[in-house]
């Protein structure tokens, strides 16, 4: 195996881990406003991921760190071709990080529902993009013979993409409510239940067509065997849920989110960003990637840091392992 | 004004608003993580509830502010790629590198554990809570050395060849690029300065309600002797960081005036190459002519800071830009960057940052509490000190209120300087984006049209200042109200293995 193709791998892993912990961080500021019927419980629904959402943040930074350093053309064409897209996706990546922070600094009842208005949004809008922006990755864009992309910011809001967008929104609110259910006590615990069982039957639904017409699309054997995992994993996910166990049911629902981006790394490869104007255009693994040398440095970086990373995020999830619930919020939060 | 300067205009505002606005809070992220986690260790080691109250509240100040740089940061991660897309594509085989190992070893480390120490204060036990904080406090000066190996590749490019086929940098050393010494010196410089900004900043506070205790406004005592901890420590940190960024900033233009004599000489406003140079104190250039119409000089100044010998050869604008013109084409002012900026931006770096040096030195001594000090005058921890000059005579009172409120005052000056500092060196380097490689035209995305680019300059500017706004609001109420004395330290100390029954429905210590 090149190098570059075990790059192309590590980027895949690094979306995957992104999708999947910032996914269910993005569910609960979606279910802020359609489980959470009060201050208190969306103050639960808050602090359930307060400890990690930064941490769950920066799977995407070292995503795009990564693929600066081992694709430096795949960056290049991607961040400047999807500038509008991404520059939304970054307001609302600032609005929400300082959301989180600053909504309690204030007692105004205005000021707190500003900013959990703002939470819902903001989490929702990249939700939703980011199906967006991938669609489009695998579908193929207008790239010309520099690899630079040529076609408009409309362009990209294409059917095929659109339903990624819608797909990839109702997975994460999906795996947020089975989150949800895992992490909280109560009432709220059980109308997550609920919840989760109703937006997984609109997950399968927008999932079945988004991946069927991937692979029929661009597919090939391995990404059909994927198909085939994000499928099942989905449905045992709706079924632990409906019994109850909800440790399985997260489980489930982040294979799904894993097998589903995997599936469309799956069908992509050996190009990264295939070009609809001309075959000899697209990037691939290949032709967009950097040196040996500096592949192999950061295959070493990887290899020892990637680990420890693991190790020390797996350890904060064990430190908050306990449930919240209305009774640990403590009234005023003042500090 | 035609397109293709167009592009290079807006991007380059772009970078520069953001990059400045991210550095506003990084010093201070920097700094104050070392700061409270010293704070901390002190509580933790002598268990006296001042250490407690300080820990608690810069800790506050550093998450407002922390929140904020965090956010910023993505923008700078971003943008390389939305606005600079042929600088990434030729660049990233060697500046990716230390861009990645960036996220993957500091901001995973910073990030994770400042969740741990913001929400772990009844979860985990006190010795492991405080190396959170240490390790945030590590996480950032990581974060800070591999962005700087990046910009000092920029700056000073090496460990690479350029690949005959694409013609794009490769890297070749990457442990010249992370240990040239272009980028420790930098490291140097750049903590050091972060660590003068942040105790200004810490020093302007705690002088504030020691001036307010003073005049009998503040009641208070464990308030007061809180601050005077935090005065004392403030003052000390300025003093040794002061010395350290004077040391590292002399180190660094010697290393500058060999790798780029063209920003140094800008930043003199020497035209023509002299022996020995002077140092220019004050000068208004005239970059049609080529020459300063008013300038006042120290002579043989400038020969030391660049050589440490008081008569050796300078070298100026004029002759440099020659030399560039007949190496790289094209006309000598090509490649003259703007002079006015480098150069009060060089002069106003160091006058900003070197007041606060300065006028910690005197508080330092000034604020003493034992030593010199006639028995009479001492005062007690939790009492505003008096600012003694000798050993028996206090300020009058005209420079005592003035001495508490230059402390204030000075509270942001050195970010100031900050500011100046990386202004001047990135305009200094112009019209390079990688010096002597690639042209900082030749960098933007040729494909992302002017119209999308006002708007990504609009909206991150529109964006950055409201948040501006909300951050210096929510700062200077926290500031203000000073550490909050009722709340007490944890009773007993949590054990790793998780909560006991007994308290499993105890509200959460710190919740969002
Ligand atoms: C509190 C802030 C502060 C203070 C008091 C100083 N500096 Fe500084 N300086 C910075 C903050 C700074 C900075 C913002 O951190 C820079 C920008 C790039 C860098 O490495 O540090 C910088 C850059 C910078 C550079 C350009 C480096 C380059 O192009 O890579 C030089 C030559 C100096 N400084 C020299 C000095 C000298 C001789 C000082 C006086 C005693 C001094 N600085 C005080
Ligand atoms: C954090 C401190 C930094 C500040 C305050 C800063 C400031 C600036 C400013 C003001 C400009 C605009 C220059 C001009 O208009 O002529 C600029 C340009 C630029 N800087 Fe920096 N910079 C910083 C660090 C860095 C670092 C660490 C990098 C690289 C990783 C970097 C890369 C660039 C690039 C690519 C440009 C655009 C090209 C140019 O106009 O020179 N900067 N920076
Ligand atoms: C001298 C220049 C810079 C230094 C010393 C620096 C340092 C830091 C530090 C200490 C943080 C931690 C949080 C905080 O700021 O409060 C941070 C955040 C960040 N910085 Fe910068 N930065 C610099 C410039 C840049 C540039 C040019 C980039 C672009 C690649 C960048 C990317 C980021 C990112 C992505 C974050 C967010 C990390 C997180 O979520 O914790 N920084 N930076």
């Amino acid at each position: 195996m090149h190098l570059h193709d075990f790059w192309f791998i590590l980027i895949a892993v690094l979306w995957i881990g992104y999708f999947f912990l910032e996914g269910f961080d993005f569910g609960v500021g979606i279910l802020t406003r359609l489980l959470a019927r009060d201050t208190a419980e969306r103050r639960v629904l808050i602090n359930t991921i307060g400890p990690v959402w930064d941490g769950n943040e920066v799977w995407l930074l070292t995503a795009g760190g990564a693929t600066f350093a081992a694709f430096p053309d795949w960056y290049a064409t991607l961040f400047s071709g999807f500038f509008v897209p991404l520059l939304i996706i970054l307001v609302c990546l600032i609005v929400r990080g300082v959301s989180f922070e600053y909504r309690h600094q204030r007692d105004s009842e205005r000021w707190q529902r500003n900013w959990e208005l703002a939470i819902f949004w903001t989490s929702l809008l990249p939700a939703f993009l980011w199906g967006v922006a991938f669609g489009n990755i695998v579908r193929g864009v207008a790239i010309d013979q520099d690899k630079n992309y040529v076609g408009t910011f409309w362009d990209l809001l294409n059917p095929y993409a659109l339903l990624g967008g819608l797909t990839t929104l109702a997975l994460f609110t999906f795996h947020g409510a089975v989150f949800t259910a895992l992490k909280t006590t109560g009432d709220i615990r059980h109308r997550a239940r609920v919840q989760a069982t109703v937006l997984g039957l609109v997950t399968a639904a927008l999932a079945a067509a988004f991946l069927i017409w991937t692979q029929v699309h661009t597919g090939n054997g391995w990404s059909l065997a994927a198909l085939i995992v994000a499928v099942l994993a989905l449905v045992a996910a709706l079924g632990a849920n409906q019994v109850g166990r909800e440790g399985w049911a997260f489980g489930f629902s982040g294979v799904t989110i894993a097998a589903a981006v995997g599936m469309l790394f799956l069908s992509l490869f050996p190009d990264v960003m295939p070009s609809t104007l001309n075959d000899a255009w697209s990037l691939t693994v290949s032709n967009s990637s950097s040196s040996p040398y500096t592949l192999k440095v950061m295959t070493i970086v990887a290899v020892v840091f990637t680990p420890l990373v693991l190790l020390y995020q797996g350890w904060t999830y064990w430190v908050f392992r306990r449930r919240i619930g209305v009774q640990h919020i403590p009234a005023a939060a003042h500090h | 004004m035609d397109l293709a300067v167009a592009h290079e205009t807006i991007s380059r505002w772009q970078f520069g608003i953001t990059t400045v606005y991210h550095f506003l809070f990084v010093p201070l992220t920097i700094s104050l993580a070392s700061i409270v986690a010293c704070l901390q260790t002190a509580w933790v080691r002598t268990g006296k509830e001042k250490y407690f109250h300080a820990t608690k509240f810069w800790g506050k100040l550093f998450l407002i502010n922390i929140a904020m740089g965090v956010v910023t940061g993505i923008v700078q991660e971003f943008q390389f790629g939305m606005n600079w897309s042929d600088y990434s594509r030729f660049v990233g085989d060697v500046f990716g590198a230390p861009l990645a190992m960036e996220a993957l070893i500091a901001f995973f480390f910073e990030s994770t554990f400042i969740g741990l120490w913001i929400f772990g204060w009844d979860k985990l036990p006190k010795k492991i809570h405080l190396a959170c904080i240490w390790m945030v406090a590590i996480g950032t000066a990581l974060s800070a050395y591999f962005i700087l190996a990046a910009n000092s590749w920029m700056q000073h490019p090496v460990g690479y060849r350029i690949d005959p086929v694409t013609g794009k940098a490769q890297l070749t050393d990457i442990v010249r690029v992370l240990t040239q010494n272009t980028t420790l010196v930098q490291v140097f410089h750049t903590l050091t300065a972060a660590f003068l900004t942040g105790a200004a900043f810490v020093v302007g506070i705690a002088s504030y309600h020691l001036w307010r205790a003073k005049q009998g406004k503040e009641t208070d005592r464990r308030k007061t002797a809180a601050m005077r901890t935090s005065l004392r420590f403030g003052l000390a940190i300025a003093v040794v960081a002061g010395l350290g960024t004077a040391i590292s900033g002399d180190t660094l233009g010697k290393v500058m005036f060999e790798q780029q004599p063209m920003k140094m000489a800008a930043a003199e406003a020497l035209w023509d190459t002299q022996a020995p140079a002077p140092f220019s104190v004050f000068a208004v250039g005239d970059v049609s002519k080529g020459h300063n119409s008013v300038a006042l000089e120290i002579p043989g100044i400038l020969s030391f800071l660049a050589h440490n010998d008081f008569s050796s050869e300078v070298p100026g604008i004029n002759d440099i830009a020659a030399a560039e013109a007949a190496q790289h084409g094209g006309q000598p002012t090509d490649y003259i960057p703007n002079i006015f900026v480098t150069y009060w931006g060089f002069r106003l770096m160091i006058g900003f940052g070197m007041t606060s040096f300065v006028a910690a030195l005197i508080g330092l001594w000034t604020t003493r509490r034992k030593f010199w000090l006639a028995p009479e005058h001492r005062t007690g921890e939790d009492e505003p000190p008096k600012l003694m000059l000798t050993r028996n005579r206090e300020m009058n009172v005209f420079f005592t209120r003035w001495s508490w409120r230059i402390g204030i005052l000075t509270m942001g000056f050195p970010l100031v300087a900050n500011s100046f500092g990386w202004i001047f060196t990135e305009m200094g380097r112009q019209p390079w984006v990688v010096f002597g490689l690639m042209r900082t035209r030749d960098a933007v995305s040729p494909n992302v049209s002017v119209g999308t680019q006002v708007l990504g300059l609009c909206t991150l500017t529109a964006l950055y200042a409201i948040l501006a706004v909300i951050e210096v609001k929510l700062l200077a109420k926290y500031a203000a109200a000073g550490p909050n004395t009722d709340e007490k330290p944890p009773a007993k100390d949590p054990t790793l293995r998780g909560p006991s029954d007994e308290d499993s429905d105890q509200p959460l210590a710190f919740a969002y």
